[in-house]
């Protein structure tokens, strides 16, 4: 008996051809966060709004780095309002750092794709349906969220900002003839298996290392595809840019440069 | 030159290994590559793209400035030659100068997009509120 009905299951997903009723395709957005206690229930708001009028399956990791203004608390709160297939609390004792997290992250996640974004609302996931439309569209590996193209472009960055930004992106198309206009963004639609192979690969820190992942994107030939989207700093007053942070970009471009 | 003059040229930052399978390609058209050195592939054929042309272009302009290939130019074309490279890399400077401002001048202002996230942000702890939410 036992034997028959398991023998008629296999009989029956044999029978299904491909293409025919594809296992459905599942969004994982992973949130690495640190002291984002006031952000974190609008983001995660906006996420739920924008997949639930898109009718698109998604859940929402968050990877909580021991934030002392908690953070913690306010997730919690979310999982139960939103419920815990949704949203899935995945934290860390302390800051450990971006490339960590997306691992640990992933290791949790049951989608086929990944989302990446900052949980600041600099990101809005309004643009996540139009990253699933260009996936699907040229087949992408990854889909980059770009400032620098189209009706890409940023609110609250002084001309001071923006003349680094430029200048930035300027040198570092050219060492690097990357293939995509925003390496820096970190607003990114990603193939599961695709972030596996290349967070493996990667060895940089903080902005360098969303570069070096478009960079040695390139090099295994995952196709890119971009998407302009708009962001919005409301942080840039309290973060301005200083020396260190140009020095050690610099610094993280030639070393790119020189190794890849 | 001290590499003319010293017989053998020293090449740092570069894996044995890599430049190895390169030249074992150049010189018989196969080359095993694996896992492990494809990477060591990706930087030395990175590198040595740049290296390349750089000599390419180098090598060119002092052939052609210094007469070493006994090609005598008439005295007009070499004095655009001499200062080229100096020339050169100040057109790339004009030229960096001008795509950056002029990216700078056309950088998008996103004000509608603030201004919807600013309501979007009232709507959203409203309704956050409502569900229990305790900011």
């Amino acid at each position: 008996m036992a034997s028959e009905e398991a023998s008629g299951s296999l009989r029956r997903s044999r029978r299904e051809p491909e293409g025919r009723a594809p296992r459905q395709d599942k969004y994982s957005v992973l949130l690495p966060t640190y002291n984002e206690r006031e952000n974190l229930p609008l983001i995660v708001w906006l996420l739920v709004k924008s997949f639930s009028e898109s009718g698109i399956n998604y859940e929402i990791i968050i990877i909580d780095d021991g934030s002392p203004d908690g953070t913690r608390d306010v997730a919690e709160q979310l999982e139960k309002i939103y419920g815990s297939d949704k949203i899935l609390l995945r934290p860390r004792e302390k800051k450990l750092g971006l490339g960590t997290a997306y691992i640990h992250g992933m290791k949790h996640a049951t989608g086929n794709y990944v989302i990446i974004m900052d949980a600041d609302l600099s990101h809005h996931p309004k643009f996540i349906p139009e990253f699933i439309r260009k996936q699907k569209e040229g087949n992408f590996d990854i889909v980059s969220g770009t400032r620098y193209k189209g009706n890409g472009g940023v609110y609250g960055w002084d001309l001071k900002r923006k003349i680094i930004s430029r200048g930035a992106n300027f040198l570092t198309q050219i060492l690097l003839r990357p293939g995509a206009s925003d390496l820096t963004g970190s607003f990114r639609l990603y193939r599961k298996e695709v972030l596996q192979k290349l967070i493996e690969k990667c060895v940089s820190k903080g902005y360098v290392f969303q570069m070096e992942m478009i960079v040695r994107a390139r090099q295994l030939n995952y196709t890119i595809g971009e998407v302009p989207i708009s962001f919005v700093d409301r942080v840039y007053g309290e973060s301005k840019l200083g020396g260190n942070e140009i020095v050690s970009f610099l610094k993280g471009l030639l070393t790119l440069f020189a190794t890849t | 030159m001290r590499e003319r003059d010293g017989g053998s040229v020293t090449i740092t930052n570069l894996s044995s290994k890599a430049v190895k399978a390169f030249l074992d390609y150049a010189y018989t058209g196969e080359t095993q590559i694996t896992d492990d050195n494809v990477e060591m592939f990706f930087q030395l054929s990175s590198f040595l793209q740049w290296l390349w042309g750089l000599a390419l272009l180098g090598s060119t302009w002092a052939a052609l400035t210094t007469g070493a290939l006994g090609l005598e130019l008439p005295s007009p074309c070499r004095e655009v030659l001499w200062p080229l490279p100096a020339y050169l890399l100040v057109s790339a400077g004009y030229y960096a100068l001008g795509t950056v401002g002029y990216c700078v001048a056309t950088f998008h202002d996103c004000e509608d997009a603030a201004r919807e996230l600013q309501s979007q942000v009232q709507e959203a702890c409203a309704d956050l509120a409502r569900r229990g939410m305790r900011f």
